[in-house]
């Protein structure tokens, strides 16, 4: 254990530093700070509301619709917020890397822990948000909850160390990825109940690890109205689709960026 | 091999330097299909190979672009040998720059606390050291201010200060003396003269040959992107300023007569011209011997000449109007001879003589030529000051 600890004591030191830095320097200069953190989930409510509820009346047969659209919405954007900061948060390190020796993976995991932070506190408007519309939460929450938000971590952290080491030889991924991201928004049941699009492709988009998470999170907190792959699939071995995909996507990045960061410092 | 702090096991090192970078998926796909990748290996070192004993003060010259920095940062671990093997014993941290990774927008508490992790330091290790840091940066009234209100000279000082906190086995030092006010500088020696009396293992690069003389216990030079020499600093010392003085266009032998060549360190519109340039050195005294033609008349020339070190700075020099000598009209096809001579007051080292004629106002050349002669200094004495005058000490009282 002490062993253990000697040789990820740097990293440790290091990725707690950074992560420290980084809340410090979100909200700099902003009035009321990291109040923003709870607006801004708050604000999306709002809007939500007003436009899917008022307005569109889409999912009107799904109870509490705004909360189920925030928590997607939510989700998201941790996601998109992990890659997007950690897509070019090697090359932004640049200075760094060229000045002194440091494991490189701490740089890219900073940004994915900043991003968790702010999940988090987005967390906690969504939980004072069920106690007050009183959502049914299945028991099985309290294990599963923590679960799937270690999965989108995974896949988060994996997207995002295969993109910066990328980013570092190649400067169109970031156009790229953006495009991707926008389609991907799309693909991924955010902003419309799944029950909306015929089943067969239904079954497809789910094999999207961000679709399973978000649907299943839906499922668990919301409503088991929710589809999920439980809910389409006869058979749940197919659950290791899209896990399957988190930990190669997840692997094989981890195993790209270890394999690049010898030469971050010359082409960075 | 216990004793052994570093070793450098036949190391060299390759840039690919892309003719046009490979920057984009565009080109990567163009590259892919067909056209070979077009680019140039650079190489940064060759086949480097050396041991740094623990406690040694270890200095590494070359001239800018030899492949001294590669070096450091390669026994820094931040680049990686193309071949070859580094092997690195204890704690290193590398002063490539001062202040890596201070944020302007941090104040300077927290600026002490990200570098101190960058150094490898927790946040309980730090509070311990805090105090000290700020003291010896004379800032405590600014840690609270953010860094970007900070002078650079405030900035510098805290990152220094970081620095000598770090316990490290192996230090790299990296020319950080180069900036700083005089005071300041003086601060870093005496830390440098600190780290030798607690035998720290210091790798040292710096164009200072006073600094590599006086704290190194070996020293290294590299040229053209491989080792040349190694061992007592003296005599690398002496080598390294030797490329300079190899670099300064060939001075011409005693009273030979001047080739008309095209020099670009000698213009002039030559009516009056240099035809040779000597020097005679001895202990007390230095002579330089000019000897000049005039290609047409010429109305009260004046004659002069400066002295550079190796490192290239002037040390002394003057002219006939300075000295308020005023010389005689020229006429065509006259030649004169000018000697002068001042007493011995230079150090051990090479010495180059730039000649100049000019106009009477003493500025318009007539023939103005860097580098005109050469000459060497030997008292065997070790002043690491520019002048070494001799000195004489009475001693009372023992």
């Amino acid at each position: 254990m002490y062993k253990l600890w000697q040789r990820y004591r740097y990293s440790v030191i290091l990725l707690t530093q950074l992560v420290k830095t980084d809340f410090k320097l979100r909200y700099q200069g902003s009035v009321l700070g990291y109040l923003w953190s709870l607006l801004r989930p708050l604000a999306i409510f709002a809007i939500l509301y007003i436009v899917f509820v008022k307005f569109l009346r889409i999912g009107a047969d799904i109870p509490h619709f705004p909360l189920y659209l925030l928590l997607g919405i939510v989700l998201w954007n941790y996601f998109a917020e992990v890659t997007s900061i950690g897509i070019s948060s090697v090359v932004s390190r640049g200075d760094l890397i060229r000045k002194l020796n440091f494991p490189k993976y701490v740089i890219v995991v900073s940004a994915s822990f900043s991003a968790l932070i702010n999940l988090a506190l987005n967390f906690i408007v969504i939980a004072i948000f069920m106690s007050l519309t009183g959502v049914d939460i299945s028991p099985s929450a309290v294990i599963m909850v923590p679960l799937l938000i270690i999965e989108l971590f995974i896949f988060a952290l994996g997207v995002s160390f295969l993109l910066s080491a990328l980013f570092v030889k190649f400067r169109d991924i970031n156009y790229i990825w953006e495009v991707v991201m926008q389609a991907a928004f799309y693909v991924t049941p955010i902003l419309y109940p799944l029950s909306i699009i015929p089943v067969k492709a239904a079954k497809v988009l789910l094999l999207n690890p961000v679709a399973q998470i978000i649907q299943d999170m839906r499922s668990l907190l919301i409503t088991p109205q929710a589809l999920t792959i439980a809910h389409l699939y006869d058979n749940p071995y197919i659950y290791l689709l899209p896990t399957g995909i988190v930990l190669l996507v997840a692997l094989a990045g981890a195993a790209y960026f270890r394999k690049q960061s010898k030469y971050f410092a010359e082409e960075v | 091999m216990d004793d052994i702090a570093i070793r450098v096991d036949d190391v060299s090192k390759d840039f690919r330097l892309p003719h046009e970078k490979v920057g984009s998926l565009k080109s990567l796909v163009v590259n892919l299909f067909g056209r070979q990748k077009s680019f140039e290996t650079q190489h940064a070192l060759r086949n480097v190979s050396f041991e740094i004993k623990k406690g040694e003060f270890f200095g590494v010259v070359g001239r800018n672009g030899s492949g001294k920095s590669t070096l450091l940062k390669i026994l820094a671990g931040i680049y990686q040998p193309t071949r070859g093997k580094v092997t690195v014993r204890g704690k290193l941290v590398p002063f490539i720059e001062l202040g890596v990774g201070f944020n302007p927008e941090l104040t300077g508490r927290e600026n002490v606390y990200l570098n101190g992790a960058l150094l490898g330091f927790s946040k309980k290790e730090i509070d311990e050291k805090y105090d000290d840091i700020v003291a010896f940066a004379e800032l405590d009234r600014f840690m609270d201010q953010k860094l970007k209100n900070y002078s650079s000279g405030m900035q510098v000082r805290l990152a220094f200060s970081m620095a000598t906190l770090s316990e490290a086995d192996i230090l790299l030092v990296d020319e950080v003396l180069a900036v700083g006010d005089a005071d300041f500088q003086r601060k870093c020696y005496n830390y440098f003269s600190k780290l030798k009396n607690n035998k720290a293992t210091v790798v040292f690069i710096s164009h200072d040959m006073n600094a590599i003389r006086e704290y190194c216990d070996r020293a290294m030079l590299i040229n053209n992107n491989m080792m040349v020499d190694m061992g007592a600093t003296d005599k690398i010392a002496d080598k390294y300023l030797q490329l300079f003085i190899e670099e300064a266009p060939t001075a011409n032998k005693d009273h030979a007569e001047v080739a008309d060549a095209a020099n670009q360190e000698r213009w002039g519109d030559k009516r009056v011209a240099i035809s040779g340039v000597s020097t005679s050195v001895s202990e007390k005294s230095i002579e330089v011997t000019i000897r000049i033609k005039a290609h047409s008349d010429f109305a009260k020339p004046v004659v002069g000449f400066r002295i550079r070190n190796a490192a290239g700075a002037e040390v002394t020099g003057t002219n006939t109007k300075h000295e308020n000598i005023f010389l005689k009209d020229l006429l065509k096809e006259q030649t004169l001879i000018l000697k002068w001579s001042f007493v011995n007051v230079l150090r051990d080292g090479q010495y180059i003589v730039d000649v100049a004629l000019q106009y009477a106002d003493g500025i318009t050349v007539a023939d103005w030529w860097n580098g005109a002669a050469k000459f060497t200094i030997r008292k065997n004495r070790h002043i690491p000051y520019t002048l070494d005058p001799g000195f004489e000490l009475i001693i009372q009282g023992q």
